[in-house]
């Protein structure tokens, strides 16, 4: 349903163009003098900026769109389980979500081609980079896919999902410095919050250092969003 | 007894119930349906005949009560039942950005269509439906009666042995419900089809049975015959007559001791009445009738016909049957 519908391509040519305007604006900068990361480091840097728009774009036609139009109930009578509906809207939403991102990396093949300057193409961190993304790619979309579970409104849904987005990704970045974590008695819950810090999560990855435990909270959270996600559409079902 | 024998009916219903958040949609519902049959389902607006159907393809859950096609219960083996079906939901929800071949396609593989048969028994949906020249379109951009054509089309592409459609004929001019009503009865004895609707006429030509239900009950069924016999119990005659009324029964009790003047109107500028006439008697007699009143020179008759009661009628008297019913004991079902 994804690729034949409108949408998906204004969302998709909307995130080449805005990626491909972070990564001239990048290269503008370093072509005005040396740097001390690599372009791949810097432009990472920038992920949250097409998770905002896109995820939501993607993801909130997926369920909303089927109740709203009623295609839910047909859906439903095929031997199909609520189960593999929702999974099968989350991975529909999430390789095109990955497939977008793979689209970038011919940015740096251009760079790579005409630079002619090994320094610009250092493979660590560019491959950090997109396996963070893969990796997180998973909660994020599962978040989407949540928030479209929610609501028959597909515009309530996208405000939804990119609210949630907007805080687990740049309001846990301003957590730690709330004065009441700082208690004794917050310990465990500012180890949680110490965690779920997404901007160290990238710089770790870019860095190449992988840890289980941030994988571990990529993969439980997109786990945990998608049961949300199950249990949302059987109980409406119940109460419809 | 002889359940080995003969198949199971397709559908069968006993004691269903469902309610909502207290309100009783469906209340002790009980039906069977032959294979191969053809059943309209009757009843004004939250009469519950969206709820039992979406019930029968086990899409909702009852609050109680069984429910078996061909002999699978609902309530428990949900997979295996939705490969006996196909299910046109009220509006006929189509998604807009697809085109009609290949949402045949898509619809196909979730019903798990064999891809190899799945082409051929495409092409013949689209040949049943007259759907061929529109194949390419896109389903948002198409008519609603091909639209409605296509959720045919969809319903009966795995051949199910049961199809359950929910007003298919709704919005539709008159034409296309021809169309739509042609291709219903062509599926007859090869499928059981359920249909809702409230279109009466459309009922009595397609239906082999109509199951009339209000309030969440069944208030009646049967052939739309039987149900004109049972319901309304008498057949009617209409007059156009000039001359006194006060001494007509007398007349009409010559003629048939049943026989009663039902209502009777103002005489218009030449001095003709209309008159509705009943009886209990079930022979026809229109015969006696014009003889008796036109030997008798206090009357002129002008038209006298025999008054053929439309499933129009019978729905509205048997509806009103359970109103009356429900609203004398103090239970508000609403």
């Amino acid at each position: 349903m994804l690729l034949v519908s409108f949408s998906t391509y204004i969302a998709a040519v909307l995130f080449l163009f805005i990626m491909g305007f972070i990564f001239t604006t990048m290269m503008d900068y370093y072509s005005t003098g040396g740097q001390e990361t690599t372009p791949a480091v810097v432009f990472f840097q920038y992920f949250w900026v097409p998770v905002l728009f896109m995820v939501p774009l993607l993801t909130m036609k997926s369920i909303a769109e089927e109740r709203r139009l009623g295609t839910l109930e047909t859906l439903l009578t095929t031997p199909v389980s609520t189960v593999e509906v929702v999974l099968g809207k989350y991975f529909a939403a999430y390789f095109l979500y990955i497939a977008l991102w793979a689209c970038t990396g011919g940015f740096f093949y251009i760079l790579h081609r005409f630079a002619h300057d090994a320094r610009f193409m250092d493979i660590g961190p560019l491959a950090g980079g997109f396996v963070f993304v893969i990796i997180s790619g998973l909660m994020f979309v599962a978040i989407g896919i949540f928030a479209s579970a929610l609501s028959r409104n597909q515009a309530v849904a996208g405000i939804i999902s990119g609210t949630l987005l907007f805080i687990l990704i740049v309001g846990s970045n301003y957590l730690p410095g709330v004065e009441l974590l700082h208690n004794e008695a917050m310990k465990p819950v500012k180890a949680a919050v110490d965690y779920a810090q997404i901007f160290q999560h990238l710089s770790d990855f870019s860095h190449g250092v992988v840890d289980a435990r941030q994988v571990l909270f990529y993969l439980s959270g997109a786990v945990l969003f998608l049961i949300f996600s199950i249990f949302s559409v059987e109980v409406k079902l119940l109460h419809s | 007894m002889s359940e080995e024998v003969t198949p199971p009916p397709a559908i069968e219903v006993q004691n269903l119930v469902k309610t909502y958040a207290g309100v009783t949609a469906v209340n002790d519902l009980s039906f069977t349906v032959k294979r191969g049959e053809i059943i309209g389902f009757l009843g004004p607006n939250g009469a519950g005949k969206s709820t039992t159907m979406r019930i029968l393809t086990g899409f909702l859950p009852a609050t109680s009560g069984v429910v078996n096609l061909c002999g699978v219960p609902v309530a428990t083996e949900p997979e295996a039942i939705k490969h006996l079906i196909g299910y046109m939901p009220e509006n006929n929800p189509l998604p807009e950005d697809m085109r009609v071949s290949e949402y045949l396609h898509y619809r196909g593989r979730l019903k798990e269509v064999p891809r190899r048969k799945l082409s051929d028994r495409i092409e013949e949906v689209l040949e049943l439906c007259d759907l061929k020249h529109v194949r390419h379109r896109i389903i948002g951009k198409l008519s609603k009666g091909f639209r409605q054509r296509v959720g045919i089309a969809e319903a009966v592409l795995a051949e199910p042995p049961v199809i359950i459609m929910d007003e298919p004929t709704i919005g539709l001019d008159p034409h296309q419900i021809l169309i739509v009503r042609d291709l219903i009865a062509s599926l007859r004895g090869r499928m059981t089809v359920l249909i809702s609707s409230h279109i009466l006429p459309e009922i009595e030509v397609t239906c082999d049975r109509v199951i009339i239900i209000n309030q969440g009950r069944i208030v009646a069924s049967g052939t739309p015959n039987e149900l004109r016999r049972e319901i309304l119990g008498h057949s009617a005659y209409k007059l156009e007559l000039a001359g006194e009324v006060s001494v007509l029964s007398a007349v009409l009790a010559q003629v048939e001791p049943t026989l009663v003047i039902a209502s009777y109107s103002e005489p218009d500028a030449t001095g003709f009445r209309t008159l509705h006439l009943t009886t209990e008697c079930d022979d026809l007699i229109g015969e006696q009738l014009v003889r008796a009143l036109s030997n008798d020179t206090r009357f002129r008759l002008r038209a006298l016909a025999h008054e053929h009661p439309t499933l129009e009628d019978v729905f509205l008297a048997a509806t009103r049957r359970t109103w009356d019913m429900v609203d004398t004991p103090s239970k508000s079902l609403n």
